[in-house]
């Protein structure tokens, strides 16, 4: 086991290789003068010569490309061209935001979806199995941010039961230890300054969770099916197990590979990707983050911010592999 | 009922219900093991014989299947109107059950100790000990080495005859009255069945478990059987003990059966076979479902249900009206 994990650690490296060549490449490659940006629309040739100079933008391809990476390994991300500040120091708080609010949806759309999914294999064509399977079917083919509207038209514009928008009320102070607000509030003991975070997470983390939600519970459901008809299944149901422990325990194991793949691959598309639901809920994320960053023409932002994202995308897909391993006892041999 | 029977079934019917209709599987079945008794049950695929122990079980899936009609008494409790809760605490620990496909009746993500020590625990209150203990004494009885090594290894990492041990070390674990077999050696090559059979005939004289074999092999029967039940088309056609039906058969079903059998001292070059093929179940809707195969059959064939029509010894019942009336000129 340990051996295949440094395996598939290893395997990592040319991976993120090629994700910094092609970030770096797409910088390089769009149009647009940073040194221009950096000066202004009034700045004179020469002005603007010294200023690429200094950033190295005169030197060739191959050049920059291999100071960039170098300063990647020394933990050096860049300087923001708007803030001046350095963005190693400046991403964590919007990153640490968009990690929380992942995790909560995936909990919900874990949670919900994989339910759903056992209860409509296990009564198969029944009323619940119908109205579950059209209720993913709409929930896959519903355009996020018009969910989030929606949402906050319903919940915090006519109930009033939620806020619509940021990720705590303005008047609340916020001791960060870990910029996961939740967990510092927790570890503080300030249930108050918690329950205000939970209810401003509650409306992003349910449109963000609802697309997972739906393919998990398809999923699960037809891969459940599946295995419900094996003769192990028969096998422990002959030896009197009660259902629960047959759904939950034989069947369910055997069934989650290919969810825990979606997982893997929804979980990395909400920590890049969720930047219309992150501008709707006024939430600051990573996704904000680089939108603003792109707007501005901060190229070291965006191009760390997408380094970043692509990292931790991998980084899931390992998780997922070694996970993988971890269930079915015979993939490490392969 | 009978008093020696431990279980017995009577006039069972299981159908299934489909788009087209209703398909008896199994209908009117009879059927008793006695203690300790090894019965043999036979017939081709399709016969219903897997599905009459299914529903002994309570495995029938349902839908689309059901038990329509009958009792199956297991001791004297009635086993078709039990609650799922109650038969559950029978399933696994007074009857159990082992199949023909021991590649994949196993999970594949748990350990054989897991999965042993699961099936013992879920009837019996034994710390994980002692539950492991018995595991390994189980493995070691059905005859598999090193057992303090096996219990920690994966399904996938054994042969199918060692796999099917385990499935039988995991079905006695719990010192079932009865042991359903349905067709166990039927994946497996020639050396290996002949030693699970032998297996099976051991524990069966060692423990005193009744055993059903569920087999279409009639050199199954004939080794470790005392008593065989033929099955066609859903009913039981003919039943004796093994030595009777071997050397004075009645139906002429089991009659075409044992002339199937090939023998190696025959110089011919032509084997003998059933003419015609096995009716879909539901298909015959009036008469014996084997007239229209049948060498002897005669008008009343094609009318008529035949009853079972006990013999000049109790235990030799046949399913034949030629038989009914040697029967009655008898008497």
């Amino acid at each position: 086991m340990t051996a295949y994990i440094i395996r598939r650690i290893l395997m990592l490296i040319p991976v993120l290789f090629g994700v910094s060549l092609l970030v770096f490449s797409i910088i390089y490659l769009i149009p647009g003068n940073p040194a221009q940006v950096i000066l202004g629309q009034r700045a004179t040739t020469e002005a603007i010569a010294e200023v690429e100079r200094q950033l190295g933008l005169d030197q060739p391809f191959y050049i920059q490309y291999f100071s960039y990476i170098g300063d990647l390994l020394t933990g050096d991300l860049g300087t923001s061209i708007k803030t001046k500040t350095a963005i190693s120091e400046e991403i964590w708080p919007y990153l640490a935001a968009t990690m929380e609010l992942t995790l909560v949806a995936m909990v919900i759309a874990i949670f919900v979806g994989v339910n759903a999914g056992i209860i409509s294999a296990w009564f198969h064509n029944s009323w619940f199995d119908y109205i579950a399977m059209i209720l993913a079917l709409i929930g896959v083919s519903m355009p996020v941010f018009w969910l989030g509207l929606m949402e906050q038209y319903v919940f915090a514009v006519r109930l009033d039961w939620l806020p619509s928008t940021g990720r705590y009320d303005p008047s609340t102070v916020i001791d960060s230890i870990t910029n996961f607000y939740l967990i510092d509030t927790l570890i503080q003991g300030e249930f108050g300054k918690f329950k205000n975070l939970l209810s401003h997470i509650i409306l992003p983390g349910a449109a963000l969770a609802t697309i997972p939600m739906a393919i998990i519970a398809r999923m699960t459901r037809s891969t459940m099916l599946e295995v419900m008809k094996s003769d192990f299944i028969r096998t422990a149901r002959a030896k009197g197990l009660n259902n629960i422990w047959v759904v939950y325990k034989h069947s369910l194991r055997n069934a989650v590979i290919p969810v825990l793949t979606v997982v893997g691959l929804q979980t990395g598309l909400l920590l890049g990707g969720a930047i219309l639901t992150e501008t709707i809920f006024g939430w600051p994320g990573i996704g904000r983050y680089i939108y603003d960053a792109i707007q501005a023409r901060d190229y070291p932002v965006i191009q760390s911010g997408i380094l970043i994202i692509a990292t931790i995308f991998v980084i899931i897909n390992l998780i997922v592999d070694l996970l993988y391993a971890a269930i079915d006892p015979r993939i490490k041999y392969k | 009922m009978n008093d020696e029977a431990i279980l017995e079934i009577n006039g069972l019917k299981t159908s299934f219900f489909t788009d087209d209709g209703e398909v008896p599987a199994v209908d009117n079945v009879n059927l008793h093991v006695k203690k300790g008794e090894l019965l043999g049950v036979v017939g081709e695929s399709g016969c219903g014989k897997s599905v009459t122990f299914l529903s002994v079980m309570g495995l029938i899936p349902q839908p689309p299947g059901r038990i329509v009609d009958g009792n199956i008494f297991f001791e004297g409790t009635e086993l078709t109107k039990l609650p799922e809760r109650k038969m559950r605490s029978i399933r696994g620990n007074d009857i159990a059950m082992i199949f023909q496909e021991p590649m994949t009746s196993l999970n594949p993500l748990f350990k054989i100790g897991n999965q042993l020590t699961e099936a013992i625990r879920t009837h019996q209150k034994i710390d994980k000990a002692t539950a492991k203990e018995r595991a390994m004494e189980m493995l070691k009885l059905v005859g598999l080495p090193r057992t303090n090594e096996l219990i920690d290894t994966y399904p996938h990492e054994l042969s199918g005859g060692m796999r099917q041990r385990v499935m039988i070390a995991m079905a006695m674990i719990c010192n079932p009255k009865v042991l359903i077999a349905d067709e166990p050696t039927t994946a497996l090559d020639v050396t290996i069945q002949k030693q699970i059979l032998e297996l099976m005939k051991n524990l069966n004289e060692k423990l005193d478990t009744a055993i059903i074999m569920i087999t279409h092999d009639l050199g199954v029967v004939a080794e470790v059987c005392d008593r065989v039940a033929v099955m066609y088309s859903g009913k039981v056609v003919e039943t004796a003990d093994v030595k009777t039906l071997f050397q004075h058969p009645k139906h002429p079903y089991t009659k075409g059966l044992l002339d199937s059998i090939p023998d190696i001292r025959q110089k011919s070059n032509h084997l003998y076979s059933i003419p015609g093929n096995v009716p879909k179940p539901g298909s015959i809707k009036s008469g014996c479902p084997f007239a229209p195969r049948c060498d002897y059959a005669f008008d009343r064939c094609l009318a008529d249900s035949p009853e079972l029509y006990p013999g000049e010894n109790d235990d030799h019942e046949v399913r034949c009206f030629l038989h009914a009336q040697e029967e009655s000129e008898t008497q």
